[in-house]
């Protein structure tokens, strides 16, 4: 540890340094660091700011666009929604989970964050507004109403949206075989943009505190005006969605390479993008870790000499 | 009460399990090892400046998330105050990450593993990979619109996996207690790991030169002295 020794050409990577040592203050290049991303960071803060778009909610959605709002409700009352069909962990659906090589981890764990579509975003609610004797005769006639006969009201409903007119927010549908559902649609879209069902899907059962979105979040998903709101701001997948954030700021951008397969073939168009991406995600992630023990790997920064760069002052004075 | 072999100290007092874990940290770590004021000569490259920033940067974010924290989740959207102090917590987090990846990048291209260092390496990128996590239920935690389109695209990928039966993207108070205790806690253990094996150690050497241009025949006897060959 002689201060005096010339560096050695081929030091022992785990002996002491047997060349020259230099003065080096840790602590007041710590102190000056800190003091440097303080004031960066308080730069940039004055400079950008952060952004903040105010949250979507069901109220909103259902004030904006009520033919989409409808054209979800009645796919959660028949069971052909996203959610609805979605399989482990919210729904039993079964072959809706994606695999790899005929396993599904999702189905092996299974459902434990039960949903049910029918009764979760719709029975539920209209059982909360009260004094409506129309409502809880049409709630009554539905559930009374064989299965075959609720998915022919709800299939009718649903295949007369696209003509509906909204009066005020109010849905005028062409004559049809809606049954009770017309009524509970028009009750549930009523609940909606009164705000009421933004808190009766947070607080069901007459819980006062809750912190699970669970629910009005996957029911919002479902519907053409979040995922248009998402692509607007530059969110959807094929537009490297999960690094971007709203506004024009950098986001997760650590998140590229996780990003990246989204946007190629075969994976982009693949029925298990997902778990094929995290899996290779994982793999990538578990071979970072262990660089140091891979063969072969742990000597590619030696072929690569960027080291050369990094140590040209050393190399400099021991290669003359 | 009878002395130790030239220590000063008793047999009772040896065989104390707080005698033990003191002699075993200062064995390891000895105050000029732990606090060095020298470093070896090749220790002069403006990377080695990225791993202090990483940790000045961690700093500022811990403390601009303990402020957001103590006045609360929903603070930051209705006070100006907040939003400078979640705008602080937003570009500290970027400048963390980036001063992380340039300091991950340039050890990897150094061999940082080399000479017995493969468990600094692990506890770095485990810092770096467990920080994705910590950075991403922040994301989760804004309670505006972009959480809650992170939340519903990510369910999909969490979920594919079967881990989203338990770690629901979608369940904010879920996100928030990993956000604000689990993960940060997990990180400052890992960074303090990181450290004192750094400062255990030591940092590496550089990979061995190529021979002396002007002195092609045999090296001076002070440089032979020290090498020991790398791997």
């Amino acid at each position: 540890m002689s201060a005096r020794s010339p560096a050695p050409a081929s030091p022992d990577d785990a002996a002491p340094w047997p060349g020259p040592w230099v003065r080096y203050d840790l602590v007041k290049e710590f102190v000056v660091a800190l003091v440097a991303v303080v004031a960066l960071a308080v730069i940039l803060t004055i400079l950008f700011s952060s952004p903040d778009d105010p949250a979507t909610t069901i109220q909103s959605w259902a004030k904006a666009d009520p033919g989409d709002f409808l054209t979800t409700a009645v796919t959660e009352l028949n069971g052909t929604s996203d959610v609805a069909t979605y399989g482990p962990p919210y729904t039993h659906t079964s072959g809706a989970s994606q695999e790899i090589a005929s396993i599904s981890p999702a189905e092996v764990v299974g459902v434990h964050i039960p949903i049910d579509t029918v009764k979760d975003y719709v029975i539920e609610p209209l059982r909360e507004i009260p004094a409506d004797p129309r409502l809880k005769a049409a709630l009554a006639a539905y559930q009374a109403a064989p299965p075959k006969l609720r998915e022919a009201w709800a299939g009718a409903f649903e295949g007369a949206l696209p003509k509906a007119r909204f009066v005020r927010g109010i849905p005028i549908l062409p004559a049809g075989r809606y049954g009770p559902v017309a009524t509970m649609m028009g009750s549930l879209l009523g609940l909606a943009q009164s705000g009421g069902l933004d808190g009766a899907l947070v607080a069901g059962n007459h819980r006062f505190y809750e912190t699970n979105y669970t629910k009005p979040l996957l029911f919002l998903s479902g519907g053409e005006y979040f995922a248009e709101r998402g692509e607007s701001q530059h969110l959807l997948g094929t537009q490297w969605g999960m690094m971007n954030e709203t506004g024009s700021y950098p986001g997760q951008v650590w998140l590229w390479l996780y990003t990246f397969w989204y946007q190629i073939e075969p994976l982009k168009s693949s029925e298990n993008a997902d778990l094929l991406v995290f899996s290779i995600m994982g793999i990538l992630s578990l071979a970072l870790i262990c660089i140091p023990f891979i063969p072969g790997l742990r000597a590619l920064p030696r072929h690569l000499r960027v080291y050369r760069a990094i140590w040209r002052e050393h190399y400099r004075e021991v290669e003359g | 009460m009878s002395e130790g072999e030239g220590q000063g100290m008793s047999a009772e007092e040896r065989q104390m399990w707080t005698t033990w874990v003191r002699e075993r940290a200062v064995s390891a770590l000895p105050p000029e090892k732990l606090l060095p004021d020298r470093q070896p000569s090749y220790v002069s490259s403006w990377i080695y400046v990225f791993g202090v920033v990483s940790i000045a940067s961690l700093i500022v974010v811990v403390v601009s998330g303990m402020i957001l924290g103590l006045k609360g989740p929903e603070w930051w959207h209705v006070s100006s105050v907040g939003h400078f102090f979640n705008s602080i917590h937003l570009w500290a987090v970027e400048l963390f990450f980036f001063a992380m990846v340039v300091h991950l990048w340039g050890k990897f291209f150094m061999g940082a593993w080399r000479g017995g260092r493969g468990r600094t390496w692990v506890t770095g990128a485990v810092t770096f990979l467990v920080a994705i996590g910590a950075a991403f239920t922040g994301y989760l935690s804004q309670q505006n619109f972009d959480s809650q389109w992170i939340a519903t695209q990510a369910k999909d990928g969490i979920n594919s996996t079967g881990v989203g039966a338990f770690f629901n993207v979608t369940d904010f108070g879920q996100m928030y207690t990993f956000h604000v205790i689990l993960l940060p806690l997990a990180i400052v253990v890992l960074v303090i790991a990181h450290v004192l094996l750094v400062r255990r150690h030591g940092v590496v050497p550089p990979y061995p030169a190529k021979a002396r241009r002007a002195e092609p025949a045999t090296p001076p006897p002070q440089a032979a002295a020290g090498q020991g060959g790398a791997p």
